[in-house]
């Protein structure tokens, strides 16, 4: 089974990061792009256990471990049975 | 008194920080494995900076799960003292024993230089030996610095008198200029509600003896010393 989590900054915080992206992309010439947010991708192997339990985990290991809930927010999802 | 300094692959101010308390200023001090289970019979302890694994995942987010830390924890709420510095003040927040998180640097470039720190409140056990206001040149040395904390937290923060150091100028003057990574209300460190666990990202080992610079980091530790006797 594979999963994926996406964690990206909240909202309201601000993202030097992404800022900087978007200045860069702004003077390359892409002057359409409004905004850019930069977050973390995990690629997550899974083996042994039910789909179920599976999302019941991920819920927890994404909270828990791979987001710092203060700053960041997370989603995440099964992408192969 | 006797200091703990924790070792975490990937710490570097371990030794200087281990150097400062034991040589300079006497005090009974051993090194604390992450690995280990045992506190050793320390009166505080200190996470140092540095870079501990690596920085992977989030600064201080690997770290907070070493097995020592239970017992670290454990001691911080009995109300034993815990001082983080840099990378340890990353860690006391990705433990949840000091509030907010820190964000990269708001200019996104490695800061590594003196800076200037306002005392807001003298009146804890790590900085007792400073007057309210004092500046403190103590450097720096970190990427991600920018203090963050939601609304309702600071609030809290500056209800409580939390907010221990401030980046200032060299007279002692908050300003945007002097708030180099760009943390929200130029604060460079804070103490928990309790008063004995606090965090902040300047070095006061880096500062504590006249031939580097400056020996006003030696207030902080000189403060825990005087703390622990009274």
């Amino acid at each position: 089974m594979k999963a994926r989590v996406i964690v990206s900054f909240k909202d309201e915080v601000l993202d030097p990061q992404g800022l900087t992206i978007k200045n860069a992309l702004h003077s390359l010439g892409y002057k359409f792009i409004k905004d850019v947010r930069q977050g973390k991708v995990f690629d997550i192997e899974i083996d042994g256990i039910s789909v179920e339990d599976a999302r019941k985990y991920l819920q927890e290991i994404a909270d828990k471990v791979l987001a710092n809930p203060v700053i960041e927010k997370f989603h995440w999802e099964i992408i192969e049975k | 008194m006797k200091f703990g300094v924790v070792i975490f692959p990937g710490s570097n101010c371990d030794y200087d920080t281990y150097y400062v308390l034991k040589e300079v200023l006497n005090q009974d001090t051993i090194f604390l494995w992450h690995k280990d289970h045992d506190l050793k019979g320390v009166d505080a302890i200190i996470l140092p900076g540095g870079f501990s694994y690596g920085d992977y995942l989030r600064t201080g987010a690997i770290a907070k799960f070493s097995p020592l830390m239970r017992e670290v924890k454990e001691f911080a709420l009995k109300g034993g003292l815990v001082l983080g510095i840099c990378n340890g003040f990353q860690i006391l927040l990705e433990m949840g024993l000091l509030p907010g998180a820190m964000l990269r640097n708001k200019n996104l470039k490695f800061l590594c230089q003196f800076v200037y720190l306002r005392v807001e409140n003298p009146d804890t056990p790590f900085t007792k030996l400073c007057k309210k206001h004092q500046v403190l040149k103590i450097p720096i040395a970190h990427f991600d610095g920018n203090y963050y904390a939601p609304p309702e937290i600071m609030e809290k923060l500056k209800r409580n008198n939390q907010i221990v150091l401030r980046y200032s100028t060299s007279k002692g003057e908050i300003t945007e200029e002097a708030n180099v990574n760009g943390s929200m209300e130029n604060i460079a460190g804070i103490i928990n509600e309790k008063g004995n666990v606090m965090g902040l990202m300047p070095h006061p080992e880096r500062a504590s003896e006249k031939i580097l610079g400056s020996e006003d980091g030696q207030y902080i530790f000189k403060s825990m010393i005087n703390s622990w006797i009274k």
